[in-house]
C-alpha cells in the first residue's frame, strides 16, 4: 500500500507556486465584508506561508467560510486587501479574478461535481477550456491525478454512480488539475457519511505532507490538531485565537474558544 | 351556385396550414434566438441589462398577442415602411415568443444550484466558458419539455395574424365559410387540423418530461 502510494505520488506532482518555501502566499490586510449592514468579517488579518496548513474553527455563522470564500473572490469584500502568490484581488477586474483564481484551488462541502460530465472530464475541462492544454496531456495528467485520489478505474464513470466520498476525492483531482498554489476546503466533510469521511482527509493528509499550502474550515478536531500547523478560531467576525494545535487545543486561553471546544464533546 | 365537397373544404385549409406551420417555425427560430440572447444578456447581472431586459418581456406577457400584432402592423405603416401582413405577423410573433422562451429559460437557468456557477468560477473559468460547457448544457435538458410545450402555443397563437390579413389556416376558414355557408362544418375543419398540428407536440412534449424525471430518478 504505501509503495503504491508513493508511486501514485511519483506520478503525479502537485505544482509549484511563485512564492518561496516559509514566505507569505496569501496575505490578509484589514479585510471587513458585511452583508448591508451586517458586518461579517470585522477587520481580519491574516499571513499564510506558503506549505502552511491552516485549520479555521469555530461555530456557524462567525464568518469561517465566508473569509475562506473572500480568498478566491467568491464573496465580495468592502475593505481591505488580499493577495494570493503575488496576485492582488481586484473583483472589477474579470482578468485579475481569473489570475488570481488559477492559483487557488476551492474544495466545496457540496462537492459540486459537473453531474453532466463524466469524472474524467470533470477534471479535465477547465485545463482544456482555461489553460489551453492539449488533449493527451491533459488526459494523462487527468488520470495520473484520479489515481492519486484512488478513483483510477472511475475515469468514465459519472458523478451520480459514485459515493459522496468519492465524489469528493474527484473534486480534490480537479481542483488539483489546475495546479493551484493554494487549496481551500470548506468544510469538506461535512455532507458525508462518518465512514466516507476517512478517505477524504487521507487525501488531504497526502497534499499536507507535500508541502501543499491548505486553508481549511473543518468541524473534524481530531484532524486539525493532526494535520494542521497553525488553527485559527473565529468568533464574530474576528481572529479570535490562533496558535499552534497543541497550544489551541490543550490550552486554551479564552473564555470563547474553552466554551467551543467544551460544546463539541 | 357552385357546390364545395368535403375535400374542396379540407384541401384549401391544408394548403393554408402551411402557412400557419410556416409562421410558427419562424415565430419559433426567430424568437428562440432573440430569446437566447436576452437569457444570456440577462445572466451578465448587469443592472441596466437586467432592468430593461424585464420591463421587455413584462411588455409582451402583459399585453394581449392581438393587441401586438395591430401595434406592430399599424406601427411599422406610420413610420412609412410599406409592410406586408406576413412580416408584421412574423415580427409580433417572434418578438412574443422571446420574451416568453426568454422566461422560461431563465428559470430552468436558476433551478442550476450556484454551487456549479461557484465550481467554475472556483476553476477560474470565464462566464461565457461556464456558461457554455456547464451551466447552459444542464439547463437545456430541463427546458426541453416546457420549451416543446410553449411551442403550442406559439402555434395556437398564430391564428391571431388572420385580424391583420394575412392568410394562413384561420383566415383560409373564414374565407371559406363566407363561401360555402357552412361555418360550422368549415370550422371544425380548421379545428381538426389545428389539433392535428399541435397534439403530436403536446405528446412529445409529455414524453420529454417523463424521460427526464426518469433521467433524474
Amino acid at each position: 500500500m504505501s509503495l503504491a502510494a508513493e508511486q501514485t505520488t511519483a506520478n503525479a506532482p502537485l505544482a509549484t507556486p511563485h512564492t518561496n518555501v516559509g514566505a507569505p502566499i496569501v496575505r490578509i490586510t484589514a479585510l471587513r465584508k458585511s452583508y448591508g449592514s451586517n458586518e461579517v468579517l470585522k477587520g481580519i488579518d491574516l499571513d499564510v506561508k506558503r506549505g502552511e496548513v491552516i485549520a479555521i474553527i469555530g461555530k456557524s455563522g462567525s464568518g469561517k467560510s465566508t473569509l475562506l470564500r473572500c480568498i478566491n473572490g467568491l464573496e465580495v469584500f468592502q475593505e481591505g486587501s488580499l493577495t494570493v502568490d503575488s496576485k492582488p484581488l481586484i473583483h472589477e477586474s474579470a482578468m485579475a479574478m481569473r489570475e488570481l483564481r488559477l492559483r487557488v484551488g476551492m474544495i466545496f462541502q457540496s462537492f459540486n461535481l459537473f453531474p453532466h460530465l463524466s469524472v474524467g472530464r470533470n477534471v479535465m475541462l477547465a485545463p482544456q477550456l482555461v489553460k489551453k492544454k492539449e488533449t493527451q496531456a491533459n488526459t494523462e495528467r487527468a488520470r495520473q491525478l484520479l489515481d492519486r485520489v484512488g478513483l483510477a478505474e472511475k475515469f468514465d464513470a459519472m458523478p451520480d454512480q459514485l459515493s459522496g466520498g468519492q465524489q469528493q476525492r474527484v473534486a480534490i483531482a480537479r481542483a488539483l488539475a489546475m495546479d493551484p498554489a493554494v487549496l481551500l476546503c470548506d468544510e469538506i466533510t461535512s455532507a458525508l457519511d462518518p465512514e466516507l469521511v476517512g478517505e477524504v482527509l487521507r487525501v488531504v493528509e497526502s497534499l499536507a505532507n507535500e508541502g501543499m499550502t491548505l486553508l481549511m474550515v473543518t468541524h473534524e478536531m481530531n484532524f486539525a490538531r493532526k494535520v494542521a500547523d497553525r488553527v485559527i478560531f473565529m468568533h464574530q467576525g474576528r481572529v479570535h485565537e490562533a496558535g499552534s494545535p497543541e497550544e489551541l487545543f490543550g490550552n486554551p486561553q479564552t473564555a470563547e474558544l474553552k466554551q467551543f471546544l467544551s460544546s463539541l464533546h | 351556385m357552385i357546390e364545395f365537397s368535403l375535400w374542396d373544404i379540407f384541401s384549401n385549409l391544408l394548403l393554408a396550414a402551411r402557412w400557419t406551420v410556416a409562421l410558427s417555425l419562424v415565430a419559433f427560430i426567430g424568437g428562440g434566438l432573440i430569446g437566447l440572447t436576452l437569457l444570456v444578456l440577462r445572466l451578465t447581472g448587469k443592472p441596466v441589462l437586467v432592468r430593461s431586459i424585464n420591463t421587455y418581456t413584462q411588455i409582451f406577457q402583459g399585453t394581449p398577442l392581438l393587441m401586438q400584432l395591430f401595434l406592430l402592423y399599424f406601427g411599422i405603416g406610420l413610420l412609412g415602411i410599406d409592410t406586408s401582413a406576413w412580416v408584421s405577423a412574423s415580427i409580433a410573433l417572434t418578438l412574443y415568443t422571446s420574451a416568453y422562451l426568454a422566461e422560461i429559460w431563465r428559470g430552468c437557468v436558476e433551478s442550476i444550484p450556484r454551487g456549479q456557477w461557484e465550481a467554475s468560477k472556483s476553476l477560474a473559468m470565464s462566464f461565457g466558458q461556464l456558461l457554455t460547457h456547464v451551466i447552459l448544457p444542464q439547463a437545456l435538458k430541463i427546458a426541453v419539455p416546457p420549451t416543446v410545450g410553449f411551442l403550442v402555443q406559439v402555434v395556437k397563437g398564430t391564428a391571431l395574424a388572420s385580424v391583420v390579413g394575412f392568410v394562413e389556416l384561420t383566415k383560409a376558414g373564414g374565407m371559406i365559410a363566407n363561401v360555402t355557408f357552412a361555418p360550422l362544418l368549415v370550422y371544425s375543419c380548421v379545428a381538426l387540423v389545428y389539433f392535428a398540428l399541435c397534439f403530436p407536440i403536446s405528446l412529445y412534449a409529455r414524453f420529454l418530461e417523463r424521460k427526464l424525471h426518469v433521467a433524474r430518478r
